[in-house]
């Protein structure tokens, strides 16, 4: 039973970011409503982020803020502090997300207002009759 | 590091996924996709994650609310599926 | 199709189980994410910089240039929801709606008709207008001064506690944003407009740039603050701690004018008479 208990914490964090892959796969692919799709976009660009997060914990690390005790006096040690890179760079991911988020919300908007539709499946039926009208 | 809270606040995480790519109405999805989101900051305040659970705790669950909210109040609020 | 996509989806995890096999254990510090280059951050960025907070040290220092072009992609993006969405012809809408304030009477104004201009007895108001609610209204009123006041500590304070300037200017923007949910969209877009909003955005990521340009008129690389020590007489570690705090000053002025530039072209459909 201690060996499942280790497998499921060592592996748990990346079954959930493949899980969560899955799902936002999955509504960017089947749903036809085009803010599902939009959320399921989201949900695929977290899901990266907490993989990358995942790769920069360490057990018994503490978060990456040296402490007011460290003037250069003492040997900082790499294992005591959580891997910085990944934070970085998934923190700048998370304000460009936002950015694009919204450029994908303002397609959506002027799809709506050209089709009067948000459902995928009508826009086409709709671009298709004016195709054939042409 | 507290495995346990690890452990559950991602099962939560997976569980508003799907709740709200599930949902049909609009408003409730981005509703539930905030949940989400400030669930994920949990999660990387858990893992020792401060700026990243900061940035998310502010973003995703503030102004992308916001915005799906917005887009949502513009369009429609019914979906098919 | 539903069927087809989730068996691909299905695929998909398979693989990614399939290769999640190999790959480290969750919180392993030997992993080799945290074996080659991080150490050294960790162990000379305080050295270097004089910033305790290691991910403000290697965002706005080390990996400056990532950051610099963050911000222009981020700038970009408001862009692009500007000249997607605004409607730049004004064609006058068929009916105003005003609301005398006393009384709560609603006059429609058909086009063509005089508009009443005293302003402190009659309102503008949306076309799907619903009584504000003076709890929300005045709550919101009290409470954004003092949201403000902490956003620009946390662009200030990033040196020493998680913040910095993405998410102080995002905080920043958000107050905006509570301004024009909790009154109307008009008297929001009257006290910070579109001309101000972009001019920021812009003015942030030139901030950003210049003081790039500016080591580099000093006679270093392109972001390497060290070289500022020669204009504001500190010690060149001192000088990068000061550098950074320039930038995130840029960075937090482009990410809260652009988070209210596309709020304001989201909730209005480009038109920026009447949203949420």
């Amino acid at each position: 039973m201690p060996e499942l208990i280790d497998i499921l914490i060592a592996r748990y964090n990346y079954w959930v970011v493949i899980c969560l892959m899955m799902i936002g796969l999955y509504a960017m692919m089947a749903k036809n409503n085009l803010i599902k799709k939009i959320i399921g976009m989201s949900i695929f660009q977290t899901a990266v982020i907490l993989f990358y997060v995942s790769i920069a914990t360490k057990h018994d690390a503490s978060i990456p803020i040296i402490g007011h005790g460290h003037n250069g006096h003492h040997a900082i040690h790499a294992a005591d502090y959580m891997n910085p890179l990944p934070h970085v760079l998934m923190l700048t991911a998370i304000v460009v997300s936002v950015a694009t988020l919204g450029v994908a919300l303002a397609l959506a908007v002027k799809a709506y207002q050209q089709h009067d539709t948000l459902e995928e499946d009508e826009i086409i039926e709709q671009l298709k009759t004016e195709y054939l009208s042409q | 590091m507290i495995w346990q809270f690890d452990l559950i606040i991602l099962t939560l995480v997976v569980i508003s996924g799907i709740a709200s790519i599930s949902i049909r109405d609009l408003l409730g999805a981005s509703v539930l996709f905030g949940a989400y989101s400030f669930l994920m900051c949990l999660a990387w305040a858990v893992m020792g994650a401060v700026d990243v659970a900061f940035t998310e705790a502010s973003v995703g669950a503030g102004v992308c609310t916001v915005f799906f909210v917005a887009a949502v109040f513009r369009t429609s609020r019914r979906s098919k599926d | 199709m539903k069927r087809f996509s989730l068996i691909c989806v299905l695929l998909f995890g398979a693989v990614l189980l399939y290769g999640s096999m190999d790959f480290p254990a969750f919180g392993d510090p030997e992993s080799p994410a945290s074996r080659h280059l991080s150490p050294y951050y960790i162990k000379n960025a305080i050295k270097d910089t004089a910033v305790p907070n290691l991910v403000t040290a290697v965002l706005a220092d080390y990996r400056g240039y990532d950051t610099l072009f963050e911000t222009a992609v981020i700038f970009t993006a408001g862009l692009a929801c500007f000249l997607l969405l605004r409607r730049f012809r004004r064609e006058p809408p068929e009916f105003r709606l005003y609301r005398h304030i006393d009384t709560g009477v609603t006059l429609i104004i058909e086009q063509g008709g005089k508009e009443p201009t005293d302003s402190n007895e009659f309102q503008q108001i949306d076309s799907q207008w619903v009584p504000y609610d003076l709890i929300i209204q005045k709550a919101a009123g009290l409470v954004v001064p003092f949201l403000q006041l902490f956003a620009l500590y946390v662009i200030a304070h990033g040196h020493h506690s998680p913040g910095g300037g993405f998410q102080g200017g995002v905080i920043f923007g958000a107050t905006l944003i509570l301004m024009a949910i909790s009154n109307d969209l008009r008297s929001t877009i009257r006290r910070v407009s579109e001309a101000v909003s972009s001019k920021l955005a812009s003015t942030g990521v030139l901030i950003y740039a210049g003081i790039g340009a500016l080591c580099l008129i000093l006679g270093a690389n392109f972001l390497n603050y060290s070289q500022l020590s020669k204009l504001i007489h500190v010690s060149s570690v001192m000088a990068r701690s000061h550098g950074i705090l320039l930038i995130e000053i840029g960075v937090g002025l482009a990410v809260a004018a652009v988070m209210v530039w596309i709020y304001y072209n989201l909730v209005s459909a480009g038109r920026h008479d009447e949203g949420l």
